[in-house]
């Protein structure tokens, strides 16, 4: 059986998701669409959690927190089920799919065979949608790929139920009522507003402040940790950034793009300009990748380099701190 | 970012013909996406990533020669998981699975609990038991 699914690759796996299901369900929304409403931008910094043995940075929310947010503020209608045996989560997936509703999974990435050994790791907050099944295999529709594929039945199993931290435990999730009409103008006020008071709040692992928290890490690692320990710290950053879900320059990048759709739908000139500005932060974040893979691959041992990054992060807080000031005024 | 500038390296994308897809800006300045092979600055971190896990494995497997700990503990890092994901797929409290790091502990290891790590690692009981490090 199958389900006629349109597959549209994304950018981030979450909003690709969240915006394939959506329109097929009949309402038209963009990956950044989907991404600026869930309020997906944010950044989190938590020293004491270690994953690949260094600390824990997000730069985005919990997962499942953006389509949830979606609906929230759309007055859409999301079923979420999570199965403690796999069989009966077999049965739902095939029932959903009998009734022709494509549905979204949460799922770990180690066991995804159609993803490069490279990027096998135990990472749990992956997203994909069933939409159909054959004798052998699901029907896969992956948006970070560029075109769908399929998993075996024991291999959708065994990621479906991943250990680890975020266990997806089989979840699966799908729009069971969409309406007619939506408030677009509305939910994007909402949101940016979440979005300037999660990066300004005044915390000191959250948002801006995060950044300027790990900033000042930076320039401790190598004397805390030796270069060895420190530039393994920065890879995972760098990873954590621009590869698992695209977090800093990635992220700003379909920010902006949100705030450019936002602009012709609240009619707001100053959202447009404010567009411009998170590009080029996105571009900032960018650099600050390319200057710190160098400082790992030549695995220099001078501190002054670690300073410059540091400094490098500050300037990008500053700037950000700056600009969901701006952004906040723009839309009240 | 502009459209053109979208980089095009080689990476561990491009070896199994993937491209990701970006967000860039086109001459108008208005967003548009674009397919990026890879990209440099990225290859460098999971490669960084790669060689590390790689050197625990090496080193857990000295270890393991050297009889300072358990095949489980290299297991673990072959199959690129740390404590706290090992015990959560073999459903035992951490300070039972750390337990098990020590030979003398693992040679009196029943078959049954054996028989969870295999499956978490994805190999027979018996390669587990007779894992030699050489």
């Amino acid at each position: 059986m199958e389900t006629n699914f349109i597959h549209h690759q994304s950018a981030h796996c979450e909003n690709g998701v969240a915006s394939n299901l959506l329109r097929h369900n009949g309402l038209d929304i963009s990956e950044p669409m989907v991404f600026g409403i869930g309020s997906g931008l944010f950044f989190v910094y938590l020293p004491f959690v270690k994953v690949n043995h260094a600390p824990a940075i997000s730069y985005r929310p919990l997962p499942g927190s953006i389509f949830n947010k979606v609906a929230k503020r759309l007055g859409l209608k999301i079923k979420r089920e999570k199965f403690s045996s796999e069989a009966n989560a077999n049965k739902a997936l095939d029932e959903n799919l009998k009734n022709n509703i494509p549905t979204g999974l949460q799922v770990g990435v180690y066991n995804l065979t159609y993803f490069p050994d490279e990027y096998r790791f135990h990472f749990n907050a992956h997203n994909l949608v069933v939409y159909g099944k054959t004798d052998t295999d699901y029907l896969i529709s992956d948006p970070v790929m560029e075109t769908v594929t399929t998993l075996t039945h024991d291999e959708l199993n065994k990621v479906r139920f991943a250990k680890g931290a975020f266990a997806p435990r089989g979840q699966m999730y799908y729009p069971i009522q969409v309406p007619v009409a939506v408030d677009f103008a509305k939910a994007i006020t909402t949101a940016i507003k979440q979005t300037c008071r999660d990066m300004l709040a005044p915390m000191p692992i959250i948002g801006v402040r995060g950044i300027r928290f790990v900033a000042r890490q930076i320039t401790k690692w190598p004397i805390k940790h030796g270069t060895k320990k420190a530039n393994h710290y920065l890879a995972q950053l760098v990873r954590m950034q621009e590869e698992i879900g695209t977090g800093g320059g990635g992220f700003r990048f379909i920010y902006a793009a949100f705030l450019q759709e936002a602009s012709v739908i609240l009619k707001n000139e100053k959202l447009k300009e404010l567009s411009l500005e998170m590009t080029k932060i996105g571009d900032l974040w960018r650099d600050f990748a390319v200057n710190a893979s160098r400082v790992y691959k030549k695995r220099s041992t001078q501190t002054d380099v670690y300073n410059t990054l540091s400094n490098e992060l500050l300037h990008i807080a500053d700037l950000e701190e700056e600009f969901f000031k701006k952004l906040k005024k723009a839309i009240s | 970012m502009k459209k053109n500038e979208v980089p095009q390296d080689e990476g561990n994308l491009s070896k199994s013909n993937m491209k990701e897809l970006i967000y860039a800006t086109d001459e108008e300045g208005n967003y548009t996406t674009a397919l990026s092979t890879g990209w440099e600055p990225k290859t460098i971190a999971l490669t960084n990533s790669i060689d590390d896990i790689n050197e625990r494995i090496a080193e857990a497997k000295t270890k393991v020669k050297e009889g300072k700990c358990s095949p489980i503990v290299y297991f673990m890092e072959l199959n690129k998981m740390d404590l706290p994901i090992l015990a959560s797929y073999v459903g035992m409290w951490k300070w039972r699975v750390k337990k098990h790091f020590k030979p003398k502990v693992f040679a009196g290891l029943s078959d049954r609990v054996l028989q969870r790590y295999a499956e978490a690692f994805n190999i027979s009981t018996a390669e587990l038991k007779k894992f030699k490090a050489d």
